[in-house]
């Protein structure tokens, strides 16, 4: 964090701004849900991380893709890294939804298809991560790493269309045909859903950051071996 | 109310304990690129 870049330091002013903003949205603005009260305030932030989660796999499918493609190691640092933020939020799902599923459905998990194929899916990505952490970069590394990400991405669709596909008890709110949501509510959803991939923003440039510095160290002691 | 502080706490928590990981992994690297590059600056300079 030595150097600080001006976009870096607008981001992080943005942030700042927009927590505060958030949490107002989530907790004042927002009605309160008639049947659940005020624990369905869960949903603002719950919902935002699972989008923000299913995206960040979808870019761990698109890097993975071009650095099979490209040959650039550029993709994979950004599929390595997007694989972690989106274990990362999706981890947040995984926490926020059985404390909301206690009050609401008195149990705090059920083999619901849309929490087995969420859970499957944080499953695939760790072992992604602990795959990656264990094994040396190394060209082969990042190319079966890249295959992984890819088969692994197939779990998000499944996740996505699995209240379609099968009986289930999880909420269906938002659905492209329609958001049966009070507007205000769908006004909080989004305002949260944007705070939280500006952070994604700034957390995904320092992961990147943290690849490009192995990347140095790996080039110094190759260097230092040599002389 | 109880579970909303729950998760509230818990989102706070999970981003705190994944920001300290990120920071001082970086900070390890930092140093680490500083330390072998002033081996290859003594390596150089011998």
């Amino acid at each position: 964090m030595s150097n600080v870049r001006i976009s870096d330091k607008i981001l992080l002013f943005l942030i700042f701004i927009m927590v505060p903003v958030a949490l107002y949205f989530a907790f004042a603005y927002a009605p309160e849900e008639r049947v659940m009260g005020v624990v369905q305030r869960i949903f603002y932030f719950h919902v935002s991380s699972a989008w923000t989660s299913l995206l960040s796999f979808f870019f761990v499918f698109v890097g993975g893709a071009l650095y099979l493609w490209k040959n650039d190691k550029r993709f994979d640092y950004f599929a390595y890294a997007a694989a972690e933020l989106g274990v990362f939020f999706c981890t947040i799902v995984i926490v926020t939804g059985p404390i909301w599923a206690k009050p609401v459905w008195n149990v705090w998990w059920t083999w619901d298809p849309r929490l087995t194929s969420t859970f499957v899916l944080w499953l695939i990505f760790v072992a992604y991560l602990i795959l990656r952490s264990s094994l040396a970069d190394h060209p082969a590394v990042r190319k079966y790493a890249s295959v992984y990400g890819i088969i692994g991405f197939i779990d998000v669709p499944i996740v996505y269309l699995s209240i379609y596909w099968w009986r289930t008890i999880h909420p269906r709110v938002i659905t492209p045909a329609k958001v049966d949501l009070h507007p205000k509510m769908w006004y909080s959803v989004l305002i949260c859903w944007a705070t939280i991939l500006l952070l994604y923003t700034v957390l995904m440039k320092l992961r990147i950051r943290m690849e490009r510095l192995k990347e140095e160290v790996q080039i110094l002691q190759e260097r230092v071996q040599e002389d | 109310m109880n579970y909303l502080i729950a998760a509230y706490s818990a989102i706070w928590i999970l981003l705190f304990f994944y920001l300290f990981s990120l920071f001082s992994r970086l900070k390890n690297l930092e140093k680490t690129v500083e330390a072998v590059k002033r081996k290859v600056g003594e390596k150089a300079g011998a």
